[in-house]
């Protein structure tokens, strides 16, 4: 096949669409309809690779479309972080199309097929954001993401799921409209442009008010990185079936969130700019509350998969305090965090998803003793904890391990602080889990009663994530060195 | 030929209207009143090239020079409204064949269509000419026809509807004949140019300001301005929904091109902003209408009710752009002009199509719908979404105008208001999705389907220019920059 770099770059965001009419053709044969989302995620991830390659070999590519208004362009093009994010985005959703065949089977789901047709349009959309070269487009695909994904969240249309795809679709669609609109609209007034340009794109004599409320409305406005008190929505989603909460609100959406707040203060402000702001400190410390705060709720839910929601606040946190430390390691540290984290927390959730199906259970308590049932799943949960942790032999390690340095070059001594004892509420409201399903003590009232592991799709699914986070450990060279380039100028 | 177009364009209806007579089968009406609307939308676009290509056309009616003989003066703002107009006049009777057959008696129909033909030819006519009495007449053509076109709906409040539509319209009609007559006293024209011409040697006169009090409260109660608002949502809700989908789209919009032409080229813009407190008065107004209407859209029950309400909150974002008194800021009010016909019509329109399939409007009638008519309900939700101004639809396009228009200001108190306003648009969208998707069908109708093509393929043709119009904005951008900057005086 002879397809140039840049007809791959469009055929990554057009055709997850074009899959929809294929999974709507098929909607009647569950075997063609699941085999039409794996090939289609298939080639997009072989796309991915390719592209992946090519920038390796130092090729810029680049695409424009057309203006939708005068000077706003449609237009894509790639760079390291961007890339980080294809490359997550197009492996894990392979893996939880793997994961989810057997999930929904047996968990005997309806409409699978609008399941599968609005996944596919949300992953497009990841790509589109990923791969957008101004904030006008990023913020078009932004916004569809959000809409794709809310018949996911609502798909079991009882009252909980009206009510929480309320909420979820009340703070997302808010906070983009009244916020990231607004700032974007503002920086087009000052800048004049949108385009991501290495260093930003604001003069150097930029008001530093204006500039620095514009920080705030970003930061408000991205909802999607979940910065509390617009967090809400996250917890809300998690009545979506665990394979959306696995993807899209551990890895594509929140990861959106955050990806689009790591670009936009590395290439709209430029870290240098960023820097001086008078607004930078007190947002900080807000990613900072949100990463405690969130901890601290996390360790009192029952509920396992709001547990890891809450905990989700608390991580995307990191990578707000990454991007907004600006300098060199803490956006090395961010940008790892994404990727880092997606492993973790796709595989905690996977894993949550597993007893539910095999075991129906959904509450921590119950969970007791339920390793001995389930080895595989829970061992999977415990090397995955540790990554969220942040301790070895898991890809954890090196993202928290930079953004500590991140905040240690920069002084910020609170921060620091912050991070070190997050990471202690981490074990507490994450080890526990694992080591009560293998120890259950002398509490008896728990009889294995038949539960057998999950179905053998999404059993590989987790296994792949998990031995993915033990990987990113020993091998996270590529990561790195995407990261790193970030900041350099290329060429 | 060509050269006859800007009277061909008014004239084409006007005189199709009373052929309808002759014609007496249902159908046959139908087809000669769509060629008729057809036709007029042909001409429009013509008008609309020559205009953009030549600049303004003059016509002279009967070869009487102006100031004594009647004028038609196109240029880009006027090409602009008759294309719209017509072009929705068009899509909406597309479907008028079907959507009659259940809301009016079958002796009624070739009243029906010759009136609709009569209030398409006075919206024309209005935009189309050049001179202020002849707007009055056009108004009263198309104000009439518009008041029994309201009485046909099938709901006995109809006809409470279409009085009370009648009292404040013909209060709003006087008031602009009071106005034009005060003008007339004082400048002894009535051509509009020349008006612009001789007003500003009398301008500081009293009997000029009551003049403009007067045009200005006229045409604010025909384009139903908060507070001047309350004849539109009944009149909305009961006349027949082939009526509403066409006034929805078309009639505000009207009144809100007399409103751009009376202040910027008969009074000028120094006179209407400078000397008078016009722009803070609309500002005010404008917010107040958007929000007020939005919450009273929110406490709805019937869904015709909530979309008339939404259209007041959406001619209150015109005329917040319009009070920005600067080219971004009319630019965003004739964008939202095209743009909201596009969605309301659409909007309604596939209300039309609910009411021929169930037979009501009722919010909780709605349940169930997003299984029964998927393809009328997206149209519904793509619609709302354009409402609400999402990326890719036309609504985002005139919301970010509109938003750069009162940032240039320094308003940014106004772009924050703008913006919430929006939110509220989402609540009331929302309530017609949760309940056409998230509730159970109403017992007793399950054997409920998909509305005809008839119905489908104009709701569909306009759905998809909502969204085509959201992508590629060459048209509606370029005319409307054109149209503004010429208003302004400022050469592109």
């Amino acid at each position: 096949m002879n397809i140039s770099l840049e007809t791959m770059l469009q055929l990554s965001i057009i055709l997850p669409m074009i899959a929809v009419v294929g999974i709507v053709a098929a909607g009647r044969k569950p075997d063609l309809r699941e085999g039409v989302t794996i090939a289609t995620s298939l080639v997009v991830l072989y796309f991915v690779i390719m592209l992946y390659q090519g920038i390796k070999q130092g090729e810029s590519i680049s695409v424009q479309w057309w203006e939708v208004l005068p000077g706003l362009q449609l237009s894509f093009n790639i760079e390291p972080l961007g890339m980080i994010f294809a490359l997550i985005a197009s492996f894990l959703w392979l893996i939880t199309t793997v994961y989810a065949i057997g999930y929904m089977r047996s968990h005997e789901e309806q409409n699978q097929t609008r399941f599968y047709a609005c996944f596919a349009i949300a992953i497009g959309c990841v790509m589109g954001i990923a791969f957008a070269a101004n904030l006008f487009t990023l913020f078009i695909f932004y916004e569809v993401l959000t809409l794709s994904t809310y018949p996911l969240v609502t798909h079991a249309g009882t009252k909980e799921a009206k009510q929480g795809g309320r909420i979820y679709l009340g703070i997302l669609l808010s906070t983009s409209i009244v916020f990231f609109l607004l700032a974007i609209i503002g920086t087009w007034f000052v800048a004049g442009t949108l385009d991501f340009k290495q260093g930003g794109v604001f003069n150097a004599d930029v008001n530093t008010t204006v500039a620095g409320v514009l920080l705030v409305l970003f930061i408000f406005g991205i909802g999607k990185a979940a910065i509390m008190p617009f967090h809400r929505w996250l917890p809300a989603a998690m009545v979506a079936p665990t394979p959306v909460s696995a993807l899209l609100h551990a890895v594509a959406v929140v990861k959106a969130g955050v990806f689009t707040i790591l670009k936009v203060c590395t290439l709209i402000f430029g870290i240098d700019l960023l820097a001086v702001l008078p607004t930078t400190q007190f947002m900080l410390y807000l990613a900072g509350a949100s990463v405690l705060l969130a901890s601290l709720v996390a360790m009192r839910q029952d509920n396992l998969k709001a547990r890891l929601a809450y905990s989700t606040v608390s991580q995307l946190g990191y990578v707000t305090i990454g991007a907004l430390l600006a300098t060199s390691s803490g956006v090395v540290g961010s940008s790892m965090h994404i990727g880092m984290h997606a492993f973790g927390k796709i595989t905690l959730f996977f894993c949550a998803g597993a007893i539910l199906v095999a075991a129906h259970k959904s509450k921590i308590s119950e969970m007791r003793g339920i390793g001995l049932q389930m080895p595989i799943t829970m061992v999977a949960f415990f090397i995955a904890s540790l990554s969220i942790i942040g301790v070895p032999p898991t890809g954890g390690t090196w993202s928290k391990w930079f953004l500590l340095m991140g905040s240690m070059e920069t002084e910020q001594w609170t921060i620091m602080v912050i991070l070190m004892i997050s990471s202690l509420l981490n074990i507490a409201y994450l080890l526990p889990i694992p080591l009560r399903a293998f120890f259950p003590g002398k509490d008896t009232s728990f009889a294995g009663n038949g539960i057998k592991e999950a179905p053998l799709p999404s059993l590989i699914a987790l296994c792949i994530t998990t031995v993915g986070c033990v990987t990113l450990f020993v091998y996270p060279q590529p990561l790195y060195e995407l990261a790193k380039a970030i900041l350099v100028i290329p060429g | 030929m060509l050269a006859h177009l800007p009277i061909l364009q008014v004239i084409v209806p006007l005189m199709a209207a009373p052929l309808c007579l002759f014609l007496t089968r249902s159908r046959l009406v139908w087809l000669f009143a769509l060629l008729a609307s057809g036709l007029a939308f042909l001409i429009s676009s013509l008008l609309l090239q020559q205009v953009m290509v030549s600049g303004t056309i003059i016509y002279e009616l009967g070869g009487w020079d102006a100031p004594w003989g009647i004028e038609y003066r196109i240029d880009q703002l006027n090409a602009f409204l008759l294309l719209i107009i017509s072009a929705i006049s068009t899509v909406v009777l597309f479907a008028a064949h079907t959507s009659i057959q259940k809301e009016i008696p079958a002796d009624r129909h070739t009243l029906f269509y010759i009136l609709y033909l009569l209030s398409l030819a006075g919206m024309l006519g209005i935009v189309a000419t050049g001179d202020a009495f002849n707007v009055f007449v056009f108004l009263e053509i198309s104000s009439l026809s518009a008041y029994a076109l309201i009485a046909l709906g099938k709901d006995r409040r109809a006809l409470w509807a279409s009085y009370q539509y009648l009292i404040m319209g013909t209060i709003g009609a006087t008031f602009i004949l009071i106005g034009i007559g005060l003008m007339y006293q004082m400048t002894g024209t009535l051509n509009m140019y020349d008006l612009s011409q001789r007003l500003p040697e009398v301008e500081n006169t009293r009997t000029v300001f009551t003049a403009f009090a007067f045009v200005i409260v006229g045409v604010c109660l025909k384009l139903a301005l908060f507070p001047l608002h309350l004849w539109l949502p009944n009149a909305y809700a009961y006349a027949p929904s082939i009526v509403t989908a066409f006034f929805a789209a078309t009639a505000t919009k009207v009144a809100v091109y007399l409103l751009i032409r009376f202040t910027f080229s008969i009074f000028g813009l120094s006179f209407s902003f400078t000397t008078l407190p016009l722009q803070m008065l609309f500002v005010v107004l404008g917010l107040l209408g958007i929000f007020v209407a939005s919450f009273a859209a929110i406490y709805q029950t019937n869904v015709k009710h909530l979309l008339a309400y939404s259209s007041i909150a959406q001619i209150g974002y015109m005329i917040v752009g319009f009070s920005v008194s600067s080219v971004t800021g009319l630019m965003a009010t004739l964008l939202h002009l095209f743009n909201h016909a596009l969605m309301k019509s659409a909007l309604f329109l596939a209300l039309a199509a609910v009411v021929y399939r169930i037979g009501s409007v009722q919010l909780s009638q709605f349940h169930g719908l997003g299984r029964q008519m998927p393809f009328t309900m997206a149209a519904i939700v793509v619609g709302g979404l354009s409402l609400i101004g999402v990326p890719l639809t036309v609504g985002f396009v005139s919301k970010w105008y509109l938003v750069l228009a009162t940032l240039e200001n320094g308003w940014w108190p106004v772009t924050v208001l703008i913006l919430l306003g929006s939110l509220l648009a989402i609540v009331y969208v929302w309530r017609i999705v949760e309940a056409a998707y998230f509730k159970p069908p109403l017992a007793g109708r399950e054997g409920i389907n998909e509305a005809p093509l008839s119905f489908l393929i104009p709701i569909w043709t306009l759905v998809i220019a909502n969204i085509y119009f959201g992508i590629d904005t060459r048209l509606s951008v370029q005319v409307a920059q054109a149209a503004s900057q010429s208003l302004f005086g400022v050469s592109p």
